[in-house]
């Protein structure tokens, strides 16, 4: 059965893991920061990453956002609707997600926040 | 920070604040898109408040402002407005200003918020030998910018005098609006008509909201996102991006706003020779080819991966739903049609040189 908790990062990620997979995307904190966006910079399908590094760039109208991934492993798939419709990120940023990760460190994702303490934390953003 | 006289207002409709320059401005309110549009299809509002004015006054005030400009103020009469780059002796630029002629003996010069001071100060310095008395103003007066194809429609909803007789770059004093008596001028920095209209500080807030009003559905609230993708994509330049004292105004393809003529002016030996040799350096609009946005400061190349230059402004332009940009390249490189690369994060990009402005511009003249 499917784990539907999401969970957050300090830069506005959300994680949401499916067995030893995990959907990642940007939060409706961090879409509504950017305003519109325009433009998602995908990153490679099959590239190993690293928890904290930075793999691809959401960009709105006004300015450009990394996407830094909250956990480690390969990248299995990327959402491909958002080429041609990044605003799917502003419509619904729990279902647009960006990349599909197959997690090399699963104990990553419990270390993430959980819905509690990240809307906490976004208060103390703003 | 500073903040405006119309500063309540934007917290109260829900603006997003930013520091510009100093100043707690709007960014948006309702998104950028949104209010981008509403200006091309109908109109938008703009609190540009924050911008400086500063009056010259006495006997060789139109003679000293033409000594300041590199536009050539020599046939202005009341009523005029002229746009033009201030430049220093080495031909760099000190700021780009809308100049408003009262007279012989009275100009206002509107200029850019961040550089008020530093204007004013250069100004000072510039004025000896003239008969002139220079004072900043700027506190004193609320402009609003009301602009798109609806903004003297729903202007003269509030306006004594008929507008249409205010013509382009063309000014009037004593405008009652909404009971308030303002200069207004047909001026805008977004590629349609428009106005520009100046006030008492005390007053802003008030008109501000009324015509918000009157304009109902056909008007918004527009923050300095919208303003900044409107002037790009009509190629108008922005101080600290195609403007700077790094870059003259020949190399920001402003050459139509520097006359040279027989009146002394500051930096007109360094800009007279650049008009006949042709600028080293120039601003290019451009197109992405590939996929990705180019933002100010990106570095620019030649296909062979030389750097020629760099990004001064860029992104997705909404009125034609492309990413483009303006860079300041190699001159051999700025004309249209010519492939350069963007270096983007990690990535080069393909672009290719375009024609000025992306959008045309729909001015009422």
């Amino acid at each position: 059965m499917a784990d539907t908790e999401r969970r957050y990062s300090r830069d506005h990620e959300w994680v949401r893991i499916e067995g030893n997979e995990a959907f990642i995307g940007i939060t409706e904190f961090a879409q509504s920061q950017l305003g519109d966006i325009v433009y998602v910079e995908l990153p490679e399908v099959s590239s190993n990453i690293e928890k904290d590094e930075v793999v691809c760039a959401v960009e709105s109208v006004k300015t450009a956002a990394d996407i830094i991934s909250p956990v480690s492993g390969k990248i299995i798939a990327v959402n491909d609707e958002l080429e041609d419709q990044p605003e799917l990120i502003n419509e619904d940023p729990y279902a647009a997600w960006i990349m599909q990760v197959e997690l090399s460190d699963p104990s990553e994702f419990n270390e993430l926040m959980n819905e509690a303490d990240y809307s906490t934390y976004c208060e103390n953003e703003e | 920070m500073k903040r405006t006289p119309i500063y309540n207002a934007h917290v109260e409709l829900g603006a997003r604040m930013i520091d510009f320059g100093g100043w707690e401005m709007p960014v948006q309110y309702s998104g950028i898109l949104e209010e981008h549009n509403k200006v091309r299809n109908s109109a938008g509002l703009f609190d540009v408040s924050h911008m400086g004015e500063i009056i010259i006054e006495g006997n060789d005030a139109l003679l000293f402002a033409d000594y300041l400009v590199t536009n050539d103020l020599s046939d202005m009469k009341y009523g005029d407005v002229i746009y033009s780059p201030m430049c220093y002796e080495n031909g760099g630029c000190v700021d780009d200003i809308l100049v408003y002629c009262f007279g012989n003996d009275r100009i206002l010069l509107a200029v850019n918020a961040s550089n008020t001071e530093k204007d004013f100060l250069w100004i000072k310095e510039s004025s000896n030998g003239f008969d002139v008395n220079i004072h900043n103003v700027s506190e004193e007066y609320a402009q609003l910018a009301i602009q798109g194809p609806d903004a003297q429609r729903i202007l003269q909803g509030l306006a004594k005098t008929d507008l249409s007789e205010i013509r382009f770059f063309k000014f009037r004093e004593n405008v009652m609006v909404g009971g308030v008596p303002s200069l207004v001028s047909r001026t805008g920095y977004t590629g349609e008509d428009g106005f520009e209209i100046y006030l008492a500080a005390d007053k802003g807030s008030s008109i501000f909201r009324m015509l918000l009003e009157a304009g109902g559905e056909d008007i918004l609230p527009c923050g300095l996102g919208a303003r900044d993708t409107l002037r790009m994509e009509s190629c108008l330049p922005l101080y600290g991006h195609e403007l700077s004292p790094e870059i003259t105004p020949m190399q920001a393809g402003l050459g139509y706003f520097v006359k040279i003529t027989d009146r002394p002016f500051q930096g007109k030996d360094v800009l007279a020779i650049e008009t006949e040799c042709g600028p080293e350096r120039k601003i290019a609009g451009f197109e992405m080819v590939d996929r990705g946005i180019a933002r100010n400061g990106y570095p620019v190349f030649d296909p062979e991966g030389n750097e020629i230059g760099y990004v001064t402004s860029g992104g997705f332009c909404p009125s034609i739903s492309k990413n483009m940009g303006l860079a300041l390249v190699e001159s051999s490189f700025a004309d249209n049609g010519t492939p350069i690369l963007i270096g983007i994060r990690k990535s080069m990009a393909k672009a290719i040189t375009v024609r000025k402005p992306f959008y045309k511009k729909k001015y009422k003249k």
